[in-house]
């Protein structure tokens, strides 16, 4: 089905999990996912409420096209209020758990209150059911998965849960699924901990039906199909390359953040990049690239499958980790690499295979640490607070051993488990904390690539490049190349990727198919699939529709035009060298533009006449 | 006089054996035109689809006039995304 039309309601603090008919009224305004799980969650929960407390509420929920024909549709997304940022937290995931979860029968799951012990839940077709979970608590996220399905004996059954990271508290855990993929970003994992809820195991046999329109849907879901396979980026570049093709493009336009992004431009860069992934290495003749491989439905396959060097420092006494495992992607190979200045290309593999293991955003943690190590470069943090840890820029060695604290939270990892607001703040240095509403950037330099500042400033679960990939048109020339260190037509730019996004996140897809597809190609599918309009125009109003409720919600949080900016390093610190020597962020020249474009007051708030075109 | 080429991604195979990566030192004519060491290279203009010279990206339509001199770094990738 497109919709399941049902959705399972999960009260933690009870005990209970009863079914509920899907709001089609809501459906038909914010289709699915993304933009169908913030509406419940702005109507259920209050936009002031502590996001670790009962009162905030943790949503799984698919798209209409989630486990559909349609190319890479095996998406799901963990909405909640985030424990990071404060602000409304949605992070999208892929392998296979989304597709299982509408198998069974389900739009989404929301989970309300808080469990007085571990639980789990487990979705068997339509018999929901919460268990004990005190075995599993204190578990990896790779042991919890091993454990469930030597319980239930099915390979098929499909598996998200929190590694010890998310028990310790550290504010920005993820969930895992499928072992490899993550709702990575804003501490979605920490707010399924404090809700004492260990992990989903979902297993569905019921398969996809009901589509409105067969014929139409078969017709636009090849067509889509045959567009990615002929389009050289989605059917070449990715699967070859991954994501990680970046590295030395970013780096070599002059875009690349180093050391805590005191810097623009990364000699090391080349060293832990797609084209070094690829190469033979010396102590075994392989390469750390194993494969590639795909999530559910995807055509695609950009994801990397690595190896770690079994002489290396970091595993050599640690064969659990010899195996191939999920490897690098190029937003965690940069926070963890160049943000470090650690151009160590397995130990960059290895601590993301703890991220993985256990659970938390590499982008998050990456750019905390590299606080951490400006501070002790400083003299701010020293060896007493580390635990005796040289946290020096560049050092693998330190790298590897503060991983290894942040993955339970002892000693010096409960502060790095603060994320780098909280952390610069209580060393009495907020100015390095390289972050927008307390949520840290990635791998893009706002003032080498003008565009995506606005984005991060703007976005609305704080810094965050999937929010609005400008740099696709800005460095990458898709779907048409902009000048990187212009500022016009950048509030243009920002708010059509913006909205687009918020509606592919709402359909069940990955936008990495944006790339290649427009909407024309995206809108078909959706028509097709799903009862009502869903011309391209309103397609894109209604992502328009989604971006605005995400505003609201972050405005009845407390949030206000104050919050829409970057860090004073990168308004006032020019680049020092390179391509883009020179260059600040002009915040300034875009932001006012922008909030008119968008039907915003100069306060950047939605005007009455905004909200009525757009029925909110 | 000696310049800097650099072929990323699947544009290595078109560079010459010798040297490390995806960047070799070579010789070439003083004048030479950045479009016509693309097409020395028997790279197509679909494929030389990021080119920059020292950083700054040079479009399609301005590197048949774009002159390259003396330690020029030329880097060349076919259509890549990711993020």
């Amino acid at each position: 089905m497109s919709w399941t039309r049902k959705l399972l309601r999960v009260d933690l603090s009870k005990g209970t999990c009863t079914s509920e008919a899907l709001n089609m009224d809501w459906a038909k305004d914010y289709l699915g996912q993304r933009g169908l799980a913030s509406k419940y969650l702005s109507e259920e929960v209050d936009p002031k409420c502590d996001p670790l407390g009962a009162e905030n509420k943790l949503i799984m929920a698919t798209g209409p096209l989630t486990g559909t024909m349609a190319s890479t549709a095996g998406r799901y997304s963990v909405i909640t209020k985030g424990p990071l940022t404060g602000a409304i937290a949605c992070s999208n995931s892929g392998g296979y758990f989304g597709a299982e979860l509408k198998f069974a029968g389900w739009d989404m799951v929301i989970f309300e209150g808080k469990s007085d012990k571990p639980v789990y839940l487990v979705i068997q077709n339509d018999k929901a059911e919460l268990c004990d979970g005190s075995h599993i608590w204190g578990k990896s996220a790779w042991e919890t998965d091993d454990i469930l399905h030597a319980t239930y004996q099915d390979p098929q059954m499909r598996i998200a849960c929190i590694g010890r990271t998310a028990e310790a508290g550290c504010l920005y855990a993820a969930v895992i699924n499928d072992k490899h993929r993550a709702a990575g970003r804003s501490g979605v994992g920490t707010v399924m901990a404090s809700k004492n809820l260990k992990a989903v195991a979902v297993r569905g046999t019921q398969g996809i039906g009901n589509i409105d329109n067969v014929d139409a849907f078969f017709e636009s879901t090849d067509a889509g199909k045959a567009v990615l396979a002929e389009n050289a980026v989605t059917g070449q570049g990715l699967p070859a390359f991954g994501t990680q093709v970046l590295m030395n493009v970013i780096n070599g336009v002059g875009g690349l953040p180093a050391h805590n992004m005191r810097d623009v431009g990364f000699a090391g860069a080349e060293n832990i990049s797609a084209e070094a992934m690829a190469e033979p290495r010396t102590s075994d003749g392989k390469p750390n690239l194993t494969t590639n491989g795909a999530c559910f439905g995807c055509t695609i396959a950009c994801g990397r499958i690595s190896t770690v060097d079994k002489t290396h420092f970091s595993v050599k006494d640690k064969p659990q980790y010899h195996g191939a495992s999920g490897g690098l992607e190029y937003e965690a190979a940069w926070a963890l690499g160049a943000d470090t200045g650690v151009d160590d290309l397995d130990a960059l593999t290895y601590v993301n295979f703890l991220c993985n293991e256990d659970g938390f955003d590499p982008i998050s943690y990456g750019s905390t640490l590299a606080a951490a190590m400006e501070m002790f470069e400083d003299g701010v943090i020293t060896t007493k607070d580390t635990g005796g840890i040289e946290l020096k820029f560049g050092s693998a060695e330190a790298f590897v051993a503060a991983t290894e604290l942040l993955v339970t939270g002892e000693g010096f990892g409960k502060d790095l488990g603060l994320g780098s607001k909280r952390l610069c703040e209580k060393y009495g240095r907020p100015e390095l904390s390289m972050s927008v509403k307390g949520q840290e950037f990635p791998a893009y330099d706002p003032r080498g690539i003008q565009g995506i500042g606005l984005n991060y400033a703007t976005s609305n679960r704080g810094a965050c490049h999937l929010r609005g990939y400008t740099v696709a048109s800005e460095v990458l020339g898709i779907p048409v190349k902009t000048e990187q260190t212009d500022t016009d037509g950048k509030p243009e730019l920002v708010k059509a990727f913006q909205d687009a996004t918020a509606l592919v996140d709402s359909a069940g897809l990955c936008i990495f198919t944006t790339f290649a597809w427009g909407m024309d190609n995206i809108a078909p599918q959706i028509d097709a699939a799903c009862e009502g309009d869903w011309s391209v125009d309103n397609c894109l109003e209604a992502g328009e529709r989604i971006w605005n409720m995400e505003r609201l919600f972050n405005q009845a949080a407390g949030f206000t035009a104050d919050d829409d900016k970057l860090p004073k390093r990168l308004l006032e610190e020019a680049i020092k060298s390179g391509p883009t020597e020179g260059q600040v962020n002009r915040l300034g020249e875009m932001l006012p533009k922008y909030y008119e474009i968008r039907g915003w007051s100069p306060e950047g708030e939605p005007t009455a006449e905004t909200r009525q075109r757009l029925s909110l | 006089m000696k310049i800097v080429i650099e072929f990323y991604a699947s544009l290595m195979k078109y560079l010459p054996p010798g040297g490390r990566r995806f960047r070799r030192d070579i010789k070439v004519d003083e004048g030479l035109k950045l479009k016509q060491l693309i097409e020395q290279y028997n790279i197509s203009d679909e494929e030389a689809h990021i080119v920059l010279v020292n950083g700054h990206f040079v479009a399609l339509e301005s590197r048949e006039d774009h002159v390259l001199v003396e330690d020029d770094v030329v880097s060349i990738w076919p259509p890549v995304a990711g993020g």
